[in-house]
């Protein structure tokens, strides 16, 4: 690998925890390719190339997997979750939650105890994989 | 019957600037900085604790091929390195001010959990390092 593979890789890597961070904030392409110094069109595709999934998808993933943790370990509502997690609309949310869990939030709750892991640990190994029980949209 | 960790690794490219980060940002001190011949026998640990030796080991011939050592690093610069170190201070808020002031990258913002207060960086290289105080909080402060 040449350096300016790895070098790409890090900035890359610096995207996608700002997408760890910032994921109930309204994230834009733009922003996150400002922040790997790369153009929209290269940020994506680069993206992709780098985990494997655009970051638009990777965001879903992540805002999903805090879903699951709020559903499973507070009593929030469902609507207030959608929002805490950067959903703006229950809709969207819904639709979302149900392609990558392959259920409701609310027969998610109904189903789930809370679980006892480090909960820094639980936002890497609790998000829902996008190939798991559910296939993801097409191009998304 | 095992009873301590005395040493563990991480990778890193270049162990001067390895040095920089571990030693002149994050205020480890070296334990060992050897010249074997084959290999620089590089440890930090923290300071005044003399147990726990962490080895700063680049990867790359003799001991693994160029192609593997290749592949070790595309790995760690996307940062699938895991969960590399964790470790501890009295002052979280502080250590995460001070870190922050000398440009360390936050992967993970101070954050109350479930077992104390912790926040995650990135090293040069993409490893994941997190520092944390312990102590409980409570259950409806965890994220």
């Amino acid at each position: 690998m040449t350096q300016a593979t790895e070098q790409l890789n890090r900035r890359m890597l610096r995207a996608r925890d700002a997408i760890d961070r910032a994921y109930a904030q309204p994230l834009d392409i733009a922003s996150l390719a400002e922040v790997a110094n790369v153009s929209s069109a290269h940020f994506i595709r680069t993206f992709r190339a780098t985990f494997g999934e655009t970051p638009h998808r990777y965001l879903q993933r992540r805002r999903v997997e805090r879903a699951m943790f709020l559903l499973r370990e507070s009593t929030r509502s469902v609507t207030d979750v959608c929002l805490d997690v950067g959903f703006a609309s229950l809709g969207t949310f819904s639709r979302t939650f149900n392609e990558i869990v392959g259920t409701t939030p609310t027969d998610y709750r109904a189903r789930r105890a809370p679980i006892d892991a480090p909960t820094c640990f639980a936002m890497s190994w609790m998000r829902p994989s996008s190939f798991g029980e559910a296939p993801p949209n097409n191009g998304s | 019957m095992l009873n301590s960790i005395n040493i563990s690794h991480i990778f890193v490219f270049d162990q001067d600037k390895a040095l920089d980060f571990y030693v002149g940002k994050l205020g480890l001190e070296v334990s060992n900085d050897l010249d074997l011949g084959v290999m620089r026998w590089l440890t930090v640990r923290a300071p005044g604790n003399p147990t726990h030796d962490i080895l700063l080991e680049v990867p790359g011939a003799p001991a693994m091929d160029p192609k593997t050592a290749e592949q070790v690093r595309e790995l760690i610069s996307k940062g699938a390195s895991g969960f590399a170190a964790g470790f501890t201070t009295a002052d979280v808020k502080k250590t995460y001010e001070d870190l922050k002031g000398k440009g360390v990258e936050i992967a993970d913002e101070l954050t109350e959990r479930d077992y104390g207060s912790d926040f995650g960086i990135r090293d040069p290289f993409g490893n994941h390092l997190r520092i944390v105080q312990l102590g409980r909080v409570p259950a409806e402060a965890k994220l």
